[in-house]
């Protein structure tokens, strides 16, 4: 469990980080917090000649958060948003999520950029991507190009980044104060990657009735989704426990699960629709 | 002086050394002229090789060497088995490195030796390697068919049945008023120790001194086995045990590594040391537990059970290795557990498979058949409509049954019995400590979407295997004293206790005993090391055996020094007087004697575990609400120690009960290949866990009354847990005959009448 042979590179700026993976062609890899390549490279599942580190150049690091939402640089760790006190009200949803990521010690160098460039589907970071419709800011050697979160996720391990192009930027809409929200995980010990989670918000009309309803699922099928059936029972409604009910039954039947050594397929459809009842139960209450 | 440290709490004294990072591990030997050696392991789990090809891996700057079976003048030499060595099992035993099949995904192939570990895995890229794949024996029930066999020879894939006999169970469960018959099942785990193995070997080829270090458990054993294999005499071979992150039974046995790197070293004539990853130690170090058993208990109506019957099956894995027959063994011998059972038979078949070797670990065959007793014994309560802990009381062997006699076992003819104690005492205290009553009025009740179960059983833990254990007494320069033993060191706390043992046999202060060297076969004439919770009755015994040898050669000595009788002569901390003179210990430097003790039977610890949870069903997710274990361990050394291997061990247990799972497919290929899968209990998982231990009952068989206490946790911990589970869903009528219980199980289990 050795890294196979290869080169090193810290640039300081973007515009060399970018320079060096598009010489590099397929065969030169951006490394962040190393949280999840180096694992990769000690057992060689991915052998890269060079690895471009990106923790130089400035831009990458910040949190900003505007009448515009909350923006995260790529290199953001996990222990930069559990200790960012204005993100409690900036994106409670956000900060809910990131609790579940990992072990402290992998908190403290884990990045949010790292998690969505890696995808994993039971990872946290792209499901609050996909659920409250993300922008992810990205540069590489032919430019600067926003994607939206659904588009950015394309299957497991895989995204739409080209071999060259760097994150710089997660951007996350505005969140209204009085929004409703809930996320609840399940993994078989804290910290694991989630069995299934659920993610999800909802407004008020002046009447109470839930509208832009959002519900995202971590952990089923090949990368986070919306699950568009469960949004279109809950928009225009009040949320009672009836609903609630219908909403986890609409979740199990329509999420896509599969088997594997951890958990039968029946089994997640079941948790996932547990998930999205608690979690609807919780942004209720 | 009196002494009494015999008893006290007291801390561990090699904390101190662990804690402030001075621990000495085989990995931070780095003599001059090192070389690592990085094994090329099987990727398929049956076939038969055709080829290897290491040329262009020695080509590689850096690469010294690439070993494979061809190297060995010979032939690949056979790891024969320690423990019950049987006839039938030889044409089963493991060779050192593959040389015409693979029998395992992670067996041997070829060692590359090189300047870094990081240039051999470069090697091990470049071996061009050609294996015909054979069909997989995934399980036994494959194995069973005998169609595709792992061993040609033999002609079938079971290496043995044991049978375990007691009185006449047929004649019993013909006339049986109430008879009951199940099948179980538990999962595959191993002993996974946060150290993985290592190995480092020297050869002095001046001296003709081969030293091996990162030897652990049982080196003197172990050196006879490399002696034979590689041609040298035993005193020709120095073991080195170093300190050791785990041991659980697995580590120290007997591997093919402990062959290979000293082979390697002498070859070369460089040092070369080895050093397991984690992946490799998934797939190399023994596994254990996976067994399946068709069980039935007769009884009367009253509940006064009647006969134990039987067949178990037990996953080998492809090659018996040292002590690979004893968890088989013990599933037999001990299913009866502490009840009184008049009359059993129990079979066990011991199958071959296409998977990794197994061997003891923690509670060997214990954990697996006090979950197939404990199981089927609330089953059977629940049919006879009987209270479970009256049950249980009705049919515990009785103190005054002592020592009482348990089924035999042949063919390797083991006799056996338990020793002493009160096992209904156990059982009151841990009742008592859980608050049974109180909590009896929660079974099954749903609180805050949360199902209350609770559950109780009984265990004994088998120890103090002999035939012998070694101890030696030196006085040092400093007058100090120096305890060196046979016994090893597996993180079990020996330098204390033995401390402790040796301060209060020679009535000095505890800190006058300056060193407890163990386990390396420079220290004692003879050693047997540290298995089957041995080192405290064994070792403990030798050091009362030396001390007293050692207190006569000093007396005769200084009583001609101070020209008096020896019998005048007294020890007091640093002197020794007689004679209304005295003299300092330091001017007797160098006065050693050795000591043993001898034992042929065994000491049974036991007790009982109570448990309380509650069962999140729509999630499958269970919490331990309460957990408590009462052991009775004879005389108690030293009760902090005790205790914490009592958690420690329960935490394994319940790793087992509800995380560990080493999981195959159907080619043979290990699912579970790194510790993102394979799931270990970690510090926030179990956190309300509660240890008592008694000292009522003295084991008669030993002068130190002490008896082996290690496991007794883990043992008793599937049961308990599988029974609080299916009390908790009772309102399901839960299906539960198989461990681990993942979430997926329970959650099964509440969707069949939901
Ligand atoms: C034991 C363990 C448990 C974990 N549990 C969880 C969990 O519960 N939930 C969870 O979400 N994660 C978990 N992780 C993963 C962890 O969160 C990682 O930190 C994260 O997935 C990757 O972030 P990183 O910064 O370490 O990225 P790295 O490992 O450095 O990189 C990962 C990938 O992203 C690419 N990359 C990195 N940054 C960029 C960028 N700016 N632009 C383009 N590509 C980039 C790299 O080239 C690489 O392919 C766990 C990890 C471990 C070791």
């Amino acid at each position: 469990m050795k890294l196979p042979p290869l080169e090193y590179a810290c640039p300081a700026s973007l515009s060399e980080a970018v320079a060096l993976l598009a010489a590099g062609g397929g065969d030169a890899r951006a490394i962040a917090g190393g949280q999840s390549l180096m694992p990769m490279l000690a057992f060689r599942v991915v052998a890269p000649t060079l690895l471009v580190d990106l923790r130089k150049p400035p831009e990458l690091k910040e949190i900003r958060i505007s009448a515009d939402g909350v923006r995260l640089g790529a290199m953001v760790r996990w222990r930069d948003i559990e200790d960012d006190a204005r993100l409690a009200a900036a994106h409670p949803l956000l900060k809910a999520a990131v609790e579940h990521v990992a072990h402290y010690q992998i908190r403290n160098r884990g990045t949010v950029g790292g998690s969505i460039a890696h995808a994993d589907p039971a990872a946290e970071m792209p499901g609050i991507c996909v659920t409250c419709d993300a922008e992810i800011a990205v540069i590489g050697s032919a430019g600067s190009r926003v994607i939206r979160a659904d588009d950015f996720f394309v299957g497991a391990l895989t995204t739409a980044l080209e071999h060259d192009e760097i994150i710089t930027e997660i951007r996350l809409p505005a969140w209204p104060a009085n929004r409703r929200w809930g996320f609840r995980e399940f993994s078989r010990r804290r910290g694991d990657f989630a069995m299934a989670a659920a993610a999800l918000f909802y407004d008020q009309d002046a009447g109470g009735s839930a509208v832009n309803a959002h519900v995202g699922v971590i952990g089923l099928g090949d990368r986070s989704r919306r699950l568009p059936e469960v949004e279109a029972a809950l928009n225009s409604q009040v949320i009672d426990e009836a609903l609630i009910e219908r909403a986890a039954e609409i979740t199990s039947a329509t999420v896509d699960a599969q088997e594997d050594i951890h958990a039968s397929a029946a089994y997640r459809r079941s948790l996932a629709g547990t998930m999205v009842e608690r979690a609807l139960r919780s942004a209720a209450a | 002086m009196k002494n009494a440290f015999i008893g006290s709490a007291i801390e561990r004294r090699e904390d101190l050394r662990f804690l402030r990072g001075r621990g000495e591990y085989v990995d931070d030997l780095k003599p001059d002229g090192l070389l690592y050696a990085v094994i090329l392991r099987s990727s398929v789990a049956h076939g038969r090789i055709v080829s290897i090809d290491v040329s262009a891996a020695l080509k590689i700057p850096g690469v010294h060497a690439v070993i494979t079976a061809k190297d060995m003048p010979g032939g690949a030499p056979i790891v024969p088995m320690r423990l019950q060595p049987l006839p039938e099992f030889k044409p089963f035993e493991q060779p050192v490195i593959a040389h015409d099949k693979v029998r395992y995904v992670g067996e041997p192939l070829a060692v590359v030796i090189a300047d870094s570990v990081a240039i051999g895995e470069d090697a091990l890229e470049a071996i061009e390697i050609q294996i015909e794949s054979l069909p997989a024996v995934a399980d036994w029930h494959v194995a069973k068919r005998d169609q595709n066999l792992l061993f040609e020879g033999p002609g079938t894939n079971r290496s043995l049945t044991f049978n375990a006999v007691r009185g006449d169970a047929d004649a019993a469960f013909v006339n049986a008023p109430y008879v009951r018959r199940e099948t179980f099942r538990t999962g595959r785990h191993y002993g996974l120790t946060m150290e993985p193995r290592g190995v480092m070997a020297q050869w002095d080829a001046a001296k003709g001194l081969l030293t091996v270090s990162g030897a652990a458990k049982v080196p003197f054993f172990n050196r006879r086995i490399l002696a034979k294999q590689i041609g040298l005499p035993e005193d020709s071979i120095e073991m080195i045990e170093n300190d050791v992150g785990g041991g659980f039974g697995a580590r120290g046995e007997f591997y093919p590594e402990d062959f290979l790197i000293p082979f390697a070293a002498r070859q070369l004539n460089r040092p070369v040391k080895w050093i397991e990853d984690r992946r490799e130690n998934l797939m190399a170090m023994n596994h254990a537990r996976e067994a399946e058993v068709d069980v039935e208990l007769a009884c009367e109506r009253d509940g006064t059970i009647l006969a134990l019957r039987g067949h178990a099956h037990v996953d080998m894995g492809a090659y018996m290795r040292t002590n690979g027959a004893v968890g088989a063994r013990n599933i037999a011998q001990f299913m009866a557990g502490p009840y009184r059972i008049p009359n059993v038979k129990l079979d066990v078949s011991l199958w071959m498979t296409n998977k990794t070797p197994v061997g003891t670990y923690r509670g060997p065959g214990r954990f697996e058949t006090d979950f197939f007793r404990e199981r089927l014994l609330d089953l059977v309560a629940q049919d006879l409509g009987i209270d479970r802990v009256e049950f249980r009381r009705k049919n515990l062997v009785a103190r005054s049954e002592m020592p009482y006699q348990i089924a035999t076992i042949s063919p390797y003819l083991h006799e056996d019995e338990y020793d002493s104690g009160d096992y209904q005492a156990t059982l009151d205290r841990c009742l008592k400590e859980i608050g049974w009553s109180e909590k009896a009025k929660l079974a099954g009740r749903l609180i805050d979407g949360h199902y209350h179960g609770i559950a109780v059983g009984c265990f004994i833990e088998g120890g103090g295997a002999g035939p012998k254990e070694t101890a030696r007494l030196e006085i040092n320069d400093d007058g100090s004293i120096s305890v060196y033993i046979g016994s090893s060191a597996v993180g079990q706390g020996v330098e204390t206790v033995f401390a402790q043992i040796a301060a209060d046999a020679l009535e000095i202060p505890l800190d006058r005993i300056r060193w407890v060297h163990h386990g390396s076969t420079t220290y004692v004439s003879d050693g047997y090391g540290a298995y089957h919770s041995r080192s405290v009755v064994m070792g403990g015994s030798a050091l009362l055996d030396a001390a007293n040898n050692f207190k006569a050669a000093l007396s005769e000595e200084a009583a001609k020094r101070l020209g008096c009788d020896a019998s005048e002569i007294t020890i007091d901390e640093d002197k020794v007087s007689g004679a209304g003179k005295s003299l300092p210990l330091a001017a007797f430097a160098g006065l050693t004697r050795e000591g043993a003790f001898l034992n042929k039977k065994h000491t049974y610890s036991y007790g009982a575990q109570a448990a309380h949870v509650a069962v999140d069903a729509k999630i499958g997710k269970v919490d331990i609400l309460d957990y408590v274990v009462v052991q009775d361990a004879g005389r108690i050394i030293n009760p902090l120690t005790l205790r914490g291997q009592v958690i420690g061990s329960l935490v394994q247990g319940l790793g087992g009960a509800f995380l560990e799972n080493l999981v195959y497919d159907e080619q043979g290929q290990l699912l579970t290949g790194s510790l993102a899968d394979y799931l270990l209990p970690t510090a926030s998982d179990f956190p309300r866990l509660r240890a008592i231990v008694m000292d009522e009952h003295p084991s008669p068989i030993n002068p130190l009354g002490a008896k082996g206490a290690g496991e007794g946790g883990m043992v008793g911990a599937g049961g308990v847990i599988a029974n609080a589970v299916a009390n908790a869903l009772q309102s399901f009528n839960p299906d539960l005959r198989e461990l681990p219980l993942t979430p997926t199980r329970v959650w099964e289990m509440t969707q069949k009448k939901a």
